[in-house]
């Protein structure tokens, strides 16, 4: 027999977390109705697997599923977006400009759609740093991944992000 | 620290997540290299940009009510799952019990019966003993114990002699036990006194040998020809065994 307070329990400690579910869906997915599906989806697989929980990190457990739920999402309805494939040779050489200033110069709009282009497996990286504030060890918990992978995606998404941001800032200046 | 080194280090620093001698040397190359300086600048820029709020997408309102409605619709239906389950198995459940109780009925009984006969046997083996009324027809010759029983038992107990085989038979007793009198022929084998316990089996069947051990008494019962047969002695089982061959025999 399921325990009567098993739902009390998962909405007390899971779904605090809908904010951080959703908005990594709806940037792995790039859309709003997508992200709810799949948040929706993760949230039930959740409840099912609740048991399994210990208590240690709330936030990590849940986005870890959301995470593997977009993953077997995407691959179901968008092939394309899981094996577009990163050159980590031509994108490795972590390159600085040393001249622009990107303080004050930077648009939000520009951001948003180079965040939005980057590979699927740098953009989580990112969107786990700096929306939600994760630690390197966390991120690596949520995404399955080595420290060190993680710590190389992200400092070449930044990068990328970087001369994304200098290029359009120079073809503004012209 | 040179300049490659602090720009690969440079995220994680940005980040507070290098250890304390790291951070220090970067915080020191930092202040004297302007191009480096820089490439922190600008990091810091895009941390703070993309950490911008708007980027940030809020669940939709009713997202947390349609999750709930979704989970408790699902819990209840693992309760009636469950619950069907349940009536699912009842019969099996049913059947389960009375296999238990029919066993128990059935089974345990017969194992209990003999458990009891052999308590019975014992005691009756140790009384004959103590009290010094081992035999009420004292004679080796079995035409004459045979016939003593005669009138006083409703059946008529085989007697031999097994002088021949080591065995010689010392008398004849009438004794008590499955609720019924019995016939008790003793036996003697060196010191040792058999006492061969007989009456007349409730069932039909022959049932092959088997050996019980009760307070360091050795039994062995069997049936054959409508009669039961049981053997108590201090005697070694081996032994026991040779004579109950004998008897059988």
């Amino acid at each position: 027999m399921p325990k009567p307070n098993k739902a009390v329990n998962f909405e007390e400690t899971i779904l605090p977390h809908l904010d951080a579910a959703y908005n990594l869906a709806r940037w792995l997915t790039h859309d709003g109705a997508d992200a709810e599906d799949v948040v929706q989806e993760a949230y039930l697989r959740a409840f099912k697997f609740f048991d399994g929980f210990h208590g240690d990190n709330a936030r990590s457990w849940i986005l870890k599923i959301v995470r593997n739920t977009c993953y077997s999402w995407l691959q179901k309805n968008r092939a394309h977006a899981v094996t577009t494939e990163f050159d980590e040779e031509q994108h490795g050489v972590v390159d600085h400009d040393t001249e622009a200033v990107l303080i004050g110069n930077i648009d939000t709009q520009m951001l948003k759609r180079l965040l939005n282009e980057l590979p699927l497996e740098f953009r989580e990286i990112v969107i786990l740093r700096e929306l939600e504030g994760m630690s390197y060890k966390e991120i690596a918990g949520v995404s399955d991944l080595p420290l060190g992978t993680v710590m190389s995606r992200l400092a070449r998404a930044r990068a990328r992000l970087q001369t994304g941001l200098v290029t359009c800032l120079k073809g503004e200046l012209k | 620290m040179n300049c490659q080194t602090t720009q690969n280090l440079l995220d994680g620093y940005a980040d507070g997540e290098l250890d304390l001698v790291n951070h220090v040397e970067i915080e020191e190359h930092l202040r004297d290299c302007p191009a480096c300086a820089l490439i922190y600048e600008n990091q810091k820029a895009l941390k703070s940009a993309i950490a911008d709020s708007s980027l940030y997408f809020q669940a939709p309102p009713d997202l947390q009510k349609r999750i709930s409605q979704t989970l408790r619709a699902s819990d209840r239906e693992t309760t009636r799952l469950t619950g069907k389950w349940l009536w699912r198995l009842a019969p099996a459940l049913a059947a389960s019990v009375a296999i238990i109780v029919l066993a128990l009925l059935f089974l345990r009984p017969a194992a209990t019966n003999d458990e009891i006969l052999a308590k019975e046997i014992v005691s009756s083996h140790i009384r004959s003993m103590m009290a010094n009324h081992l035999t009420d027809v004292l004679s080796s010759d079995n035409h004459t114990v045979k016939p003593w029983f005669d009138g006083k038992i409703d059946f008529a107990p085989p007697v031999v002699d097994l002088a021949a085989q080591g065995f010689p038979l010392v008398g004849g007793r009438l004794d008590y036990a499955a609720g019924r009198p019995v016939a008790a022929l003793v036996y003697q084998h060196r010191q040792h006194f058999i006492n061969l316990f007989v009456f007349p089996s409730t069932g039909n069947s022959d049932n092959g040998a088997a050996v019980s051990v009760r307070q360091g008494y050795n039994l062995i019962y069997w049936s054959k020809s409508g009669m039961t047969f049981w053997a108590v002695s201090d005697l070694n089982l081996n032994e026991l065994q040779e004579f109950a061959q004998d008897i059988q025999n």
